[in-house]
């Protein structure tokens, strides 16, 4: 049964467009595509691993040794004082957060909603999930002033007939990240089962099979084994996307709930998601920069119209977050809350100003002066700038939010200015980590889920209707 | 189903109710911004000494501070506001208790104040960050650890054995120096008496030379504090009273 596909671009641009331009219709060989993915992880250059060993030199040095420091000194070593006992490690929770949400957003909601160039790139966001919410995990550790004793936030049964206190907002956001945590490794990996028994069979032998074949749990591709893998992953797509809401607006919960100026606010839950959206889109373009430059074949995957769909995206998502910070902004404003109005007065005149300016610039025209322009979108970077310097404004709001929004507070003899000191090696620790955790992933498992291009490229054709070229879709389910 | 405690006749419930509510009134028309409370707390409850830089960065942990801020600073109409001691206000809504995820903020059941258990506080620094009075003190580092810090613990026997020395990674705040409530508490129950109003006070209220500081009894209506706070309607405040966090301490104000 075939039904006709929406044109995949605009009416007067069809007659002269190649179709082969994009990836559904630009079709390989099963075995050429596989073997173009397996070649793509076993082909390294030098640089690659000098890379991988400045990152891992970093890692060490900045989250073992830097660590080692914050834990036997104490909090001290970081820049947290009085009015400010959040810093910089709770900016970079939010943050990481906040870039994990994308992949998963992506990935669900581009899957229900069947857009077709989602194909190539779902398996890459998802594992920004993966891997951002590891750095979070560990900024929330670097926090606590006794992380030894983080145990005693988990609910096990204990001699001591202490449960956690389920009242508290970070409760609710302890399991709210446990289950996102859970649920996208989930989303992760079944997507990732075919692909593992593809790489399986073109693995001659060593540790990787034997990896391959744990992970692959006995995959052969039949037709039961697709279809009960079909319906697991539509539940998972379905339910995860709920999930990722309910995630972001519990972390904003952590600051909403709390009775200070500038945090006690209403529209944190929404503003917090969409924020988090930005971000995270955002870092998809670059990674999606990174892959196409660097992996070999990849050129064939990650194309304009890949590039397309994030730009459109990221632009629609920072119109959004334009309005939420506009609401967040106003309102307060509007209620002439005195403490609030201090608040408002610091970020835009204080001494820390710069950065209110500089996150207006990159987070809303920096995108909308750009995105408009379905070339420049395409232009991959282009992309992976205007990427990059959201990603900066994102962190900047938090960096707002968190220790600027905190100085003003009803005592004003206690205002004081934060500085992060232990914070900034550790901040670049977490960074140097993620990267490295998303480059060993590179040679372990294939980034494109390449089963998935074939499915759409077994379902899509060119027809010729009279004189016209119309692209259909057969209906798969 | 009951576990081994509960056979055995424990209950998480404590059987004595509170003894006393306590509560404060400062006179900040009195108050002359000498320190003394400052130190005294200091000394009385081991808090620790930080250093200059670390103080001056933001990090003194004085369990009691005296505000003075600037109303006006146009010359010629410069003026100060009257001195005023902030403390722990022992809120009865107190903001810090909800927000901690281990319960290391809670309000005891049997002195009815709000204290901080400090062995079980992980270090989380949210109470810290929801009280509107920001007089929440974290332990930055092992400040009165003479091995760690030995330039900053120069009094080797100064520390009172009654009190915890609490370590790193902890909060730590005004107890209403409750090793006092408890002393006086086992005195008057071995004579079989109840606790006299006056019999013991804060080290706070002990060392104000201009008796600024009154310490007593909120639930006894002929107290002291009652009795001043009634007298004097129109000078009586509670501190940030629109946050609704029903705090103990009475400020009385205007009246020079």
């Amino acid at each position: 049964m075939t039904t006709a596909a929406k044109p995949l671009a605009r009416r007067h641009a069809e007659e002269h467009e190649d179709p082969r331009q994009y990836l559904m219709h630009d079709p390989l060989p099963r075995g050429q595509m596989n073997d173009m993915a397996m070649e793509a992880m076993h082909e390294t250059n030098p640089i690659f691993w000098i890379v991988t060993a400045i990152l891992a030199a970093i890692v060490v040095f900045s989250l073992g040794y830097e660590w080692y420091i914050l834990i036997m000194q104490g909090q001290g070593t970081a820049g947290v004082l009085r009015p400010d006992y959040w810093g910089v490690f709770l900016v970079n929770t939010v943050f990481w957060i906040g870039i994990s949400h994308a992949g998963t957003f992506i990935s669900a909601i581009l899957r229900v909603l069947k857009i077709e160039s989602r194909r190539p790139f779902t398996r890459a966001a998802e594992l920004m999930t993966t891997f951002g919410l590891v750095q979070a995990g560990l900024s929330i550790f670097m926090h606590l002033g006794r992380v030894w004793l983080v145990y005693w936030m988990f609910p096990i049964p204990n001699e001591r007939r202490i449960w956690p206190d389920f009242h508290s907002p970070l409760m609710w956001d302890l399991m709210a990240i446990t289950t996102y945590l859970l649920c996208s490794t989930m989303y992760l990996f079944l997507p990732l089962i075919p692909d593992l028994a593809m790489a399986r069979d073109r693995t001659a032998g060593g540790w990787l099979k034997q990896f391959y074949k744990i992970l692959a749990l006995g995959f052969r591709g039949t037709e039961g084994e697709w279809k009960n893998l079909t319906t697991a992953m539509n539940i998972f797509a379905f339910a995860i996307i709920p999930v990722m809401f309910s995630v972001h607006t519990i972390v904003s919960w952590d600051f909403a709930m709390a009775s200070r100026p500038g945090w006690s606010s209403t529209v944190f839950g929404p503003y917090f998601v969409i924020g988090a959206l930005h971000s995270g889109m955002a870092a998809v373009a670059i990674v999606l920069f990174l892959l196409r430059s660097t992996m070999k074949h990849y050129k064939y995957f990650i194309r304009a119209e890949q590039l397309n769909t994030i730009g459109t995206l990221m632009l629609l998502v920072s119109m959004a977050w334009a309005y939420f910070y506009f609401n967040d902004y106003l309102v307060p404003w509007y209620g002439g809350d005195v403490w609030d109005k201090l608040v408002q007065e610091y970020t835009e005149k204080g001494p820390l100003a710069y950065l209110w300016y500089t996150m207006l610039i990159v987070n809303i025209a920096v995108p909308w002066a750009t995105l408009w322009n379905r070339k420049w979108r395409e232009t991959p970077w282009l992309l992976a700038i205007v990427g990059f310097l959201i990603n900066v404004g994102m962190y900047l709001e938090r960096y707002i939010i968190i220790p600027v929004g905190v100085t003003i507070n009803r005592m004003p003899f206690t205002w004081r200015q934060y500085e992060p000191r232990i914070e900034i090696p550790m901040t670049i620790g977490t960074f140097a980590l993620f990267l490295l955790l998303y480059m060993l992933a590179s040679r372990i498992i294939p980034l494109i889920p390449v089963w998935e291009v074939q499915e759409g490229q077994e379902a899509h054709l060119i027809r010729k209707v009279g004189k016209a070229e119309v692209s259909t879709l057969s209906d798969l389910e | 189903m009951a576990t081994e405690l509960e056979r055995s006749g424990v209950t998480n419930q404590i059987e004595e109710g509170p003894v006393g509510v306590w509560g404060m009134v400062i006179d900040q028309d009195l108050c002359t911004g000498c320190q003394a409370c400052v130190a005294a707390c200091s000394m009385e409850n081991n808090v620790p000494i930080v250093g200059e830089e670390d103080a001056n960065y933001g990090r003194y942990m004085h369990w009691i501070r005296i505000e003075r801020l600037w109303e006006s600073t146009e010359y010629p109409e410069v003026k100060m506001t009257s001195f005023q001691p902030m403390l722990c206000q022992q809120c009865h809504n107190a903001p810090c208790e909800p927000v901690c995820p281990v319960y290391a903020s809670v309000h005891s059941l049997s002195e009815d104040l709000n204290l901080q258990v400090y062995n079980r506080c992980v270090g989380t620094r949210y109470c810290g960050n929801n009280c509107p009075y920001q007089v929440r003190a974290f332990n930055w580092l092992d400040y009165n650890d003479e091995r760690v810090h030995p330039e900053l613990v120069t009094l080797h026997n100064q520390m009172n054995p009654d009190v915890t020395v609490r370590r790193r990674g902890v909060m730590e705040k005004c107890t209403f120096c409750i090793q006092r409530i408890h002393k006086a508490e086992d005195k008057a129950k071995s004579e079989g008496r109840e606790i006299r109003e006056g019999e013991f006070t804060t080290a706070c209220a002990q060392a104000c030379p201009a008796n600024a500081i009154t310490f007593g009894r909120l639930d006894d209506p002929e107290s002291q504090i009652n009795q001043m706070a009634a007298a004097n309607p129109s000078r009586a405040y509670h501190s940030l009273e629109e946050v609704r966090t029903l705090p103990r301490i009475t400020y009385l104000t205007g009246g020079v």
